[in-house]
């Protein structure tokens, strides 16, 4: 086979960036903690990114066909409303809502493809609705996690925290998906050039509902997640997922246009999002700053980007 | 069966037409392609190539006609159906996703490649056509698309429809293959071509460089005006002969009604390029020709560059480059003067609209009120807007980048007026357009082919014949 070209070296310090970039920040956070570097330490820093790391691949879904998901928090609040007050009580009705969650990701993904709209406005105008669901069905916070879900949470595998068994084979599968399979690189085209794949003889409206439906999948397991964790619901709760999830994806080495995503980096994103909380307060600096923290970061990784091209150019 | 004895041909086209709106881009076309051919199809700017190449591609579907393929007349013909029947295409621009890598591309071609180990296979399928279309390509089966300079890219894309999988190939459609390529991979692009066909495999080729068409096809096939007006074996062709036909237009002229310009008058515009100067005086209007895209709105830009702010451009794409789809019509024009109009940083509202009502009548601007969003009028009376825009304000160079895209007759008419009167009032004009019949209202005329100028002729000895010879003015 013939050389790669030069070009390929990009790549890889993108791929590797974001691994890198975790790596020092748990060298921080042990250096600055020991206990952390532990089974539990580890479980307890990490645990409360469960939600995060399935709402960074649903978004990683939605950012694959060039397209941004400004609904995913509401819609996870949604979720956790929805299983929070069914499916303890009737699991059946709850299993319901949950599928009927997903197919509505899947048929919002059709409109957007049938009535080429752009995905920013419909999804945020989708997030008003998930909203408004949420609260119609769970006006106070309150219900309760199913038995199996909260002890799913509490599950200690051996060797690896429940976190990073979940993260390893959620990166692995998205890799596999986006990455290897020979459907993954259609719907990754459709980010890409759509005219170029329609031209081919491919579907643009099922591959943007494969994505969406994909999505909801992904954004359904992050709300019973959460429900799990809080063992109670609130239409709230979700909110800041819909930031965190993109700035996983972007960090992790995706792009917002182009359908240049990367799921095993998005997932790693995930947890350099979450463990800035975990950092600040080792640090003894206010978790008040988190967010500016989380900003930064995304912002260093956009300008870091931005001069790379310049320098390529 | 055939009905004459003969072979049957490979692909049967009868009265095949197709309307874009009012454009009528393809008119009962009949097109005959015997297996192993090498057809070449030529014709200037907005013959239908494109569009009949898009018909047998399957991305199109024709309004009118059959299409029968190995004499049977597929049913619900569209891409998946031309690429299981062995039919492949590349397109003028390049349809490659820029973020996948040289195999995966393969993937989004065929269907069938697809389940265990297919990445395998693909990197095999387009390592083998790559080395066996352009030996020596350097091209990494993993390398991204994106990643590559445009000629390797297009050697991707033509290497990719000569891969084949779960069917045989039959046709191959290269719509201007050899305008990224460099002149080493045309040349074994055209060599590959020639070994395809002799395996069968026919070729459609699609090019504006004649000689190469001349020299490379077993029949030519010329197209006007959506319809083909000759076909006839390459051999017994020349160069002149494809010319003659592709500009025979009955097109009257509407000469001479307008002032001469004197020459005497002070020159505004002089840009050196290869094969001579480009030169404008006050008060003229000067017609840039040629093939889309050879470098005229290069030079357009050029001189805008080099004015600073005595040029306004003008571009006939409007939705992109010019108007404000949400403002009125007043908003659209005084914008550009919005400087001048302003008092201590606020706007008077009725001075604007005077200004705009004084544009609207100078102008012929079509709308009952200024107010009215822009999006009301018509393309042509947008373009209205965005030439006043740009004369309104002190620019004496008035750059007009194709202006004339998709305005209709009557309208087209009153924008040459109004450019005439700004031509009179000691203004220069360059106008760039693919339209030879614009180029009537042009004092003289500048032909360009690949960046180069290759004819000047003065308004009086315009022909649509010499433009079209010298946009063809390849050295071959």
């Amino acid at each position: 086979m013939p050389a790669e070209p030069g070009a390929g070296r990009a790549e890889t310090l993108r791929a590797l960036l974001p691994a890198l970039a975790l790596a020092a920040m748990l060298a921080l956070i042990v250096y600055l903690q020991p206990r952390a570097m532990s089974y539990n330490g580890m479980r307890l820093l990490l645990n409360f990114s469960l939600p995060l790391i399935f709402a960074a691949l649903a978004q990683l879904c939605v950012i694959a066909a060039s397209d941004i998901d400004l609904g995913l928090g509401a819609f996870i609040g949604l979720v956790n409303s929805l299983s929070a007050l069914l499916l303890a009580t009737r699991p059946l009705l709850g299993a319901l809502a949950m599928l009927a969650c997903v197919l509505a990701y899947a048929g919002m993904g059709a409109f957007i493809a049938v009535r080429r709209l752009p995905s920013i406005v419909v999804t945020l105008g989708a997030s008003f609705v998930w909203l408004g669901l949420a609260l119609l069905v769970l006006p106070t916070p309150g219900g309760s996690a199913p038995e199996w879900l909260a002890a799913l949470v509490r599950l200690k595998p051996p060797l690896l925290p429940l976190p990073v068994v979940f993260a390893i084979a959620l990166a692995a599968f998205g890799h596999w998906f986006f990455m290897r399979s020979s459907y993954g690189v259609v719907l990754r085209g459709i980010g890409g050039a759509p005219q170029a794949v329609a031209r081919a003889g491919w579907s643009l409206l099922a591959g943007r509902a494969a994505l969406y439906g994909l999505a909801g999948v992904f954004g359904c397991l992050a709300g019973l997640l959460l429900t799990g964790l809080n063992t109670t619901g609130d239409a709230n709760f979700g909110a800041p997922y819909t930031l965190l999830s993109i700035a996983a994806v972007i960090v992790g080495g995706g792009e917002f246009t182009g359908g240049i995503v990367a799921p095993v980096g998005a997932v790693l994103g995930a947890f350099i999002m979450l463990l800035t909380g975990s950092l600040l307060s080792f640090m003894d600096v206010s978790t008040d700053w988190q967010l500016s923290v989380q900003g930064a970061i995304l912002i260093v990784v956009l300008g870091t980007r931005a001069l790379q091209r310049q320098a390529a150019a | 069966m055939p009905d004459d004895g003969t072979i049957e041909p490979l692909i049967r086209l009868r009265g095949i037409g197709k309307r874009f709106g009012a454009v009528r881009a393809l008119d009962a076309v009949d097109l005959d392609i015997a297996p192993g051919e090498r057809l070449g199809i030529v014709g200037h700017n907005g013959a239908g190539k494109s569009t009949l190449m898009q018909v047998l591609a399957g991305t199109l579907t024709a309004d009118a006609g059959s299409i029968a393929i190995a004499g049977a007349v597929p049913r619900g013909y569209d891409v998946r159906r031309a690429h299981a029947l062995g039919i492949g295409c590349v397109f003028q621009e390049l349809s490659l996703c820029p973020n996948l890598r040289v195999f995966e591309t393969v993937r989004i071609l065929h269907h069938g490649l697809r389940g265990f180990g297919w990445p395998r296979r693909a990197r095999r399928l387009i390592g083998a056509a790559l080395d066996a279309i352009f030996p020596g390509h350097a091209i990494g089966t993993d390398a991204t698309i994106g990643a590559l300079p445009i000629g390797q890219r297009q050697m991707v894309e033509i290497a990719r429809i000569f891969t084949e999988t779960d069917r045989a190939l039959r046709l191959v459609i290269l719509d201007e293959p050899t305008s990224s390529l460099g002149a080493r991979a045309a040349e074994q692009l055209l060599d590959f071509i020639r070994q395809a066909a002799a395996r069968g495999i026919a070729c459609l080729f699609v090019s504006h460089r004649l000689q190469e068409v001349l020299s490379h096809t077993d029949r030519v096939v010329v197209m006007r005006d959506g319809q083909v007006v000759a076909d006839a074996p390459a051999a017994g062709l020349t160069r002149a002969r494809l010319v003659a036909h592709m500009g025979m237009t009955g097109g009257e002229t509407a000469r001479g009604e307008m002032a001469q310009a004197a020459s005497a008058r002070p020159l505004r515009v002089d840009l050196a390029l290869p094969g001579g100067a480009l030169r404008a005086h006050a008060g003229e209007v000067i017609g840039l020709a040629g093939l889309d895209g050879h470098g005229q709105r290069d030079a357009l830009l050029r001189i805008f560059a080099g004015q600073h702010g005595r040029a306004a451009y003008v571009s006939g794409d409007r939705p992109r480059e010019g108007v404000f789809p949400l403002w009125s019509v007043a908003r659209n024009l005084t914008v550009g003067l919005l400087g001048r109009l302003a008092h201590a940083g606020f706007l008077r509202p009725a001075e604007e609209r005077a200004l705009a009502d004084a544009w609207r009548s100078r102008i012929g601007i079509r709308t009952p009120d200024v107010a009215q969003p822009i999006l009301s009028l018509s393309g042509g009376n947008q373009q209205k807007v965005l030439i006043a825009r740009a004369v309104a304000g002190t620019a004496d160079i008035l750059l007009l980048d194709d202006p004339m895209r998709g305005v209709d007759v009557g309208t087209k008419r009153d924008l040459f007026a109004a450019v005439r009167a700004e031509a009179a009032e000691g203004r220069c004009v360059l106008l760039y357009t693919t339209e030879t019949a614009e180029l009537e209202h042009c004092d003289r005329t500048y032909v360009f082919y690949r960046g180069a100028i290759t004819a000047e002729i003065a308004r009086e000895t315009l022909s649509e014949e010499r433009v079209l010879r010298a946009s063809f003015a390849d050295a071959g």
